[in-house]
């Protein structure tokens, strides 16, 4: 789905100050019925991310970390069954998954002899079944699947998407007969930057020259557009000449200004591939 | 020798324009005054005379080349040619009343009558120079109405030379930068002392391309300063290169830029000349004006600056000027000037096409020709333009610290600076170089290089001895090369233009003292080369066309536009009608072949190629070369992927193996590669065997038909033998190290996707499942066939299970809720996903796991909470069970991963459980038992876990409640009777009440 500029901050928009749960997903699909639940979905995520970016160090305070604690603490005394933490986290405007992990490394400074190591929170947070105190662990669990944005479940989620969507591309590949290498086998002849899928012989894709394709099952928004640029996209064309970039779920129409330069953007598999063709009887 | 009259002109109208020897009128060219019409019988027969013999003597001095810049002169009679009226300066001398004697010291050219006689008559004599000039300049001549006026004869030949001529200059399309390839040969981590300077190369590569995209976003703006914008970053960036080996890799980056970016003197901006009407005519007169407008605004800052204009870095070369100035690291420029010296020599020293002294004169030229039109001459333009610009860099580095902007060093300064430099070493052994050129008759591509090179030399250098011997050669040569010698073997009539234009354009750069072309005469003997020895060389190939002419000397150009702007009407250099010239493309430099050849059989095969014709060395050479690397290639995607195999294997055998504890991966891999590694010694007659079955057909596709029999056999035994030979040499060397490494990352690979939990290793048959799957995806980078993918992903399954599982775990709004048929299509996805495989990963695969030993417990804790009418907000328990078995029996046969169950009976589960009211154990009791008959889980680890269930702090009907569940569960016999399951399920609440009783 491209969106031009407007039409993407209009859904930004809705997104100030929203919880990241279902339920919001749920309004956000009712007030753009025309946009697909993946695309909405990342564009929730990333734009959420951008706010807790901006507002992470506030909850970090060691002041902020101790009200939150205390507040823990007195709620479940109340009523350990009541969704305490999830509420505190909205309350806040905080993702449920990051409270949960503040509340659990603050419990368990005080539990243990020791200051908990970050392996053993990402541990306990995956499997809360470990978490010592077991109305915590419930407290814990219910932060982690109700938020949508954050935690081991959505980053397993992400992580999943993004590999099916190379698989995916990888059999359009196949199935359009264009040889190409993967990351893997770039990365074993040691090539420093590796993109998803670099064409052994280069093809045209809307009068473009392109010698690699990265998969993105995300959508294009400028912040994560810019950082992948930087980081991944121009490193590419630095090594491989240019490429095409393919956001599936979408990107805002604006940031395909690279074109002429060798960077195309597409929200999906291109269907105006033109490739070499093997006549040499002509030149 | 005395100044000759031509170069008195020429440094008059050249150099010093405006400067007046003496009161006499001047040719003036200022626009704003209409042309004063031109009459050959304005001459006076004495004039005529007089005018006549002077033009007789100008012209045989520049034929004999005793003016230092030929196309000077051509400037100054071309602007005598369209000198629109003359003006008096001070005391103007009167018209000699005929009959008086001319004195010598009376005004050559009185009127505008007089300077375009004379300009006339010396064309009249230069029509051989002329018509090897480009045809737009042709055209402007053979248009212009004074030479018809004055010479109708001389109008008819130039018209003839126009319409023969094909010296047309395409128009090309600019191009914009391309970077240079990551090649793994070069580039990869091999290739460094460290990993840190392999990154740090990464981040270099990447910011160089940064600024360049940023140079070529920004530099045409005005106010824009490359420095203030660029030069922090720069600095910062050379600032990293801390290892020696860091700073090759980037000068060899920098380089390869250059090259690629900047072969074409005038870079992406192009230089401008060209024919003026073909493209012109098209638009129509009207937007004529307009064009040139824009012409003039995209050309003018590209303009070359007049017939002699100092040198510049055009286009693209200004960044790698500017960059190599705000780099100001001293490590940079001296590591640049290696690399530039070195691929100065390389390609100074390349084979070129060669006529070949052949028996058979037809098939001799039929070869010329073939080659040439197959793009020889391209080659030699290639490989002249990028020694040119390697050169002109490797000047401006290695004088940069001599040069500034001051004026030159007086008199007095010049002795203690002279006898500073003139014991510093020359950067690179140019003198050399040029004296073996001049011998090997490779003038025509050595010398234009020189002259970059020494055109950014600084105003000492000229003065010291070395250089001095240069430039004596040089002048030498100037002398030598006289345009209407054309003898058999002999130089190239546009081979020699072009280095008469070079060497003139060198002889008037500011740096070069002004009188050095006039006192070095006669001081290059002590240097003689035998520059007239016959033997055939690149200097009597055709090599030169109008195109390198042009594209090297672009200031030839401002003749058109003088001509150019005659007619226009306007004046100076905003006239003329400007063109870009096709770019050379970079490719194949032909990298110098690896002479490795020793002992008696390589003697042998030297000799067996010097009666042959080159060509069939370099063809030998080649499919050798190439042979012998797709061989190691072969190699090591067969035998050395054969034994990546074994060693995969050999470690799932280890892994699997019971009893067989997990040792140290440095041990394991030791003992596999003291297994594999001995199957080396196969590479060697692999490679033999190949590269006889590969070379002899390449040799034959590659040789002429009617290669006699017995060389086409020597040259295939040669080339089976060079290659074997490459091939065999590096895989003795590196066959061990390759295995190792191999092993290495596929041992590495295989413990990785072994998982973190070795406890959890080998647990379930599901685990040596998923690693062969893994290790047989990573040997084959090809899906396996599966059954018929449909895109209904992971991703499709887990994001309804989360919202399961956090409407289970709730809060939840009133209407929120789950459908019995919701979940039976999750499962029912998930059985289908997980059976296809096609988009499943290892981890995502695990989460699903864990998403439904959750579910599970939510089922049994009846916490699933149900959509439908406001009473029955529970799953019907015939349901639950349903879906209980569904799962046991994805667990069973389409998970591949372990399954955590045991988190079945964890504290957290068992509280859900705990909390319903009221509590129904038969559900799980239900599960555990399907478990353990179903192999899922084994009766003790049930047991185990059921106890430490009890050890846990619980209330104390809960307590009670589990104890009886202990031993209802340890009292089950082995191998339960259907009848006694069929009885729990039609007894739903037998749970509760087992629990209570």
């Amino acid at each position: 789905m491209i969106l031009t500029k407007a039409q993407y901050e209009e859904i930004a928009q809705c997104l100030v100050s929203v919880p990241p749960t279902r339920q919001s997903l749920r309004k956000l699909k009712q007030r753009f019925p025309s946009q697909s639940q993946a695309t909405l979905l990342s564009i929730f995520s990333q734009e959420y991310q951008k706010h807790i970016k901006r507002t992470h160090a506030k909850h970090h305070t060691s002041e902020a970390i101790e009200t939150y604690y205390q507040r823990y603490l007195s709620g479940v005394v109340k009523d350990g069954a009541a969704p305490v933490l999830l509420e505190l986290a909205n309350e806040m405007d905080y993702a449920p998954s990051l409270m949960a992990r503040i509340i659990l490394e603050r419990f368990l400074q005080e539990h243990e002899e020791t200051p908990p190591s970050k392996s053993v929170i990402n541990s306990m947070l995956r499997d809360p079944s470990q978490i010592p105190d077991g109305v915590l662990a419930n407290q814990v669990y219910q932060c982690i699947v109700n938020d949508c944005c954050y935690g081991p479940l959505v980053d397993c989620i992400k992580h999943a998407i993004g590999h099916e969507h190379e698989v995916l591309l990888r059999d359009l590949l196949l199935e359009k007969n264009l040889s190409f290498l993967d990351e893997d086998q770039l990365r074993a002849k040691g090539y420093d930057k590796t993109p998803d899928f670099i064409l052994q012989v280069p093809v045209a894709v809307e009068g473009h020259i392109i010698h690699w394709i990265e998969s993105k099952a995300s959508f294009g928004d400028e912040c994560s557009h810019h950082a992948y640029l930087h980081d991944q996209f121009w490193s590419y064309w630095n090594r491989f000449g240019p490429g095409l970039v393919i956001y599936w779920y979408g990107f805002i129409q604006e940031l395909d200004c690279n074109r002429e330069r060798g960077i195309l953007l597409k929200a999906s598999f291109p269907t105006d591939i033109v490739t070499l063709c093997h006549s040499i009887s002509s030149s | 020798m005395a100044s000759p009259p031509g170069a008195e002109v020429c440094k008059r109208s050249g150099r010093c324009s405006g400067r007046s020897a003496s009161g006499s009128p001047l040719p003036d060219r200022t626009g704003h005054l209409a042309a004063e019409p031109a009459d050959p019988a304005r001459v006076s027969s004495r004039q005529r005379q007089r005018l006549r013999l002077v033009a007789l003597v100008y012209s045989a001095v520049m034929a004999e080349n005793l003016v230092p810049n030929l196309f000077l002169e051509l400037y100054f009679v071309l602007q005598l040619l369209t000198a629109r009226r003359m003006v008096a300066t001070g005391d103007s001398h009167p018209d000699p009343g005929p009959g008086a004697p001319d004195s010598v010291g009376s005004p050559l050219f009185r009127n505008v009558h007089d300077c375009v006689f004379f300009a006339v008559q010396v064309l009249e004599r230069q029509l051989q120079v002329l018509s090897y000039l480009d045809k737009g300049t042709l055209k402007l001549l053979a248009e212009n109405e004074r030479l018809l006026c004055f010479s109708p004869a001389l109008q008819s030949r130039l018209r003839a030379a126009y319409e023969g001529s094909v010296a047309k200059v395409s128009l090309a399309m600019p191009h914009s930068a391309q970077a240079v390839s990551f090649q793994p040969e070069t580039d990869n981590r091999a290739n460094f002392s460290s990993d840190r300077a392999f990154h740090t190369f990464k981040k270099q590569r990447d910011v160089f391309y940064e600024v360049l995209r940023e140079w070529e976003d920004h530099h045409e703006e005005p106010g824009w300063d490359f420095e203030k914008g660029l030069g922090s970053r720069i600095r910062a960036m050379m600032g990293q290169l801390s290892a020696a080996c860091s700073h090759s890799h980037f000068v060899r980056l920098f380089q390869k830029q250059l090259l690629q970016m900047c072969q074409d003197p005038g870079g992406a901006a192009g230089v401008v000349l060209g024919e003026a009407p073909d493209v012109l005519s098209m638009l129509g007169a009207d937007k004529l004006g307009r064009l040139r407008r824009l012409q003039e605004r995209l050309l003018a800052p590209q303009s070359s600056g007049g017939p002699c204009p100092p040198p510049t870095f055009p286009g693209c070369q200004g960044f790698f000027r500017d960059f190599i100035l705000s780099a100001s690291s001293f490590q940079f420029n001296q590591h640049l000037m290696d690399s530039l010296s070195l691929k100065i020599q390389e390609l100074n020293g390349l084979t070129l096409p060669q006529p070949e002294p052949s028996e058979d004169e037809g098939e001799s030229d039929v070869d010329w020709q073939v080659r040439q039109n197959g793009g020889e001459r391209r080659q030699f333009a290639v490989v002249m333009l990028s020694l040119r610009l390697l050169a002109k860099f490797l000047g401006f580095v290695a004088f940069l610290p001599y040069r500034g902007p001051e004026p030159p060093p007086t008199r007095e300064l010049q002795d203690s600076i002279l006898a500073l430099r003139s014991q510093v070493p020359p950067v690179l052994d140019v003198r050399a170089l040029l004296q073996q050129g001049l011998q090997a008759r490779r003038a025509v591509l050595t010398v234009p290089w020189l002259v970059e090179f020494l055109s950014l030399a600084d105003h000492i250098v000229p003065l010291l001895d070395y250089y001095r011997s240069i430039f004596g050669l040089l002048l030498h040569l100037h002398r030598s090369l006289v345009l209407s010698e054309e003898s058999e073997g002999g130089m190239c009539f546009l081979n020699k233009l072009l280095l008469l234009a070079v060497l003139g354009w060198l002889f008037q750069i500011p740096t070069v003292p002004e009188d050095l072309f006039f006192l070095e005469e006669g001081q290059a003997d002590g240097l003689e080369v035998d520059i007239e020895a016959s033997g055939r060389g690149l200097d009597s190939v055709p090599v030169v066309d109008q195109h390198l002419l042009y594209t090297c000397c672009p200031y030839i150009g401002e003749l058109r536009k003088l001509l150019a702007s005659w007619v226009s009407g306007s004046s100076g250099r905003s006239g003329g009608f400007v063109r870009k010239i096709t770019p050379t493309t970079t490719t194949g430099l032909g990298a110098r072949l690896p002479q490795t050849i020793q002992g008696l059989q390589a003697q042998l095969a030297q000799a067996f190629f010097h009666n042959q014709p080159p060509s069939l060395r370099r063809t030998v050479e080649f499919v050798a070369e190439r042979i012998g690397s797709n061989c190691v290639k072969h190699i090591k995607a067969t035998l050395v992927a054969d034994l990546v195999c074994q060693a995969e294997s050999l470690l799932q055998e280890q892994l699997v193996s019971p009893g067989q504890k997990e040792g140290d991966p440095a041990q394991l891999l030791e003992s596999l590669c003291s297994q594999l590694c001995p199957h080396g010694a196969q590479a060697l007659s692999q490679a033999r065997e190949f590269c006889q079955k590969k070379s002899p057909g390449a040799v034959r596709a590659l040789l002429p038909e009617e290669t006699p029999a017995a060389v086409l056999s020597s040259a295939e035994n040669i080339a089976v033998g060079l290659a074997t030979e490459k091939a065999c040499t590096w895989l003795s060397a590196n066959i061990t190290a390759l295995i190792r490494r191999e092993v290495k990352a596929a041992v590495s690979r295989a413990l990785r996707v072994q998982g973190p939990e070795p406890a959890a290793r080998g647990e379930r048959r599901g685990c040596s499942r998923a690693s062969s799957l893994a290790v047989c995806a990573a040997i084959s980078p090809l899906p396996q066939p599966q059954p018929q993918p449909q895109h209904d992903s992971s991703s499709l399954c887990s994001c309804p299970h989360q919202d399961v599982l956090a409407l289970a775990a709730g809060p939840r709004d009133p209407e929120e809720g789950v459908s019995p048929e919701h979940v039976e299509q999750l499962l029912g996805q998930l059985s289908q996903m997980l059976q296809c495989r096609q988009y499943l990963c290892p981890p995502a695969e695990q989460h699903l796991a864990k998403c439904s030993v959750e579910l599970a417990s939510l089922l049994v804790a009846d916490q699933v909470p149900v959509l439908g009418p406001p009473a029955q907000h529970q799953l019907e328990r015939g349901q639950a069970r349903r879906f209980l078995n569904m799962l046991l029996s994805l667990w069973k046969d389409d998970f591949q991963v372990p399954v955590p169950l045991q988190l079945l009976l964890s504290p957290r589960n068992m509280g859900l459980l705990a909390a319903t009211r009221p509590r129904q154990w038969d559900l799980l009791l239900f599960l555990l038992r399907e478990l353990v008959e179903q192999g899922l889980m084994g009766r003790a680890q049930i047991e185990a876990c059921l106890g430490s269930l009890r050890e846990a702090q619980w209330p104390e009907d809960i307590s009670k409640e589990l104890a009886t569940l202990f031993s209802l569960f340890l009292a089950e016999p082995h191998i339960p009777e259907p009848q006694l399951r069929a009885r729990e399920l039609v007894q739903p609440n037998r749970g509760t009440v087992l629990a209570q009783s």
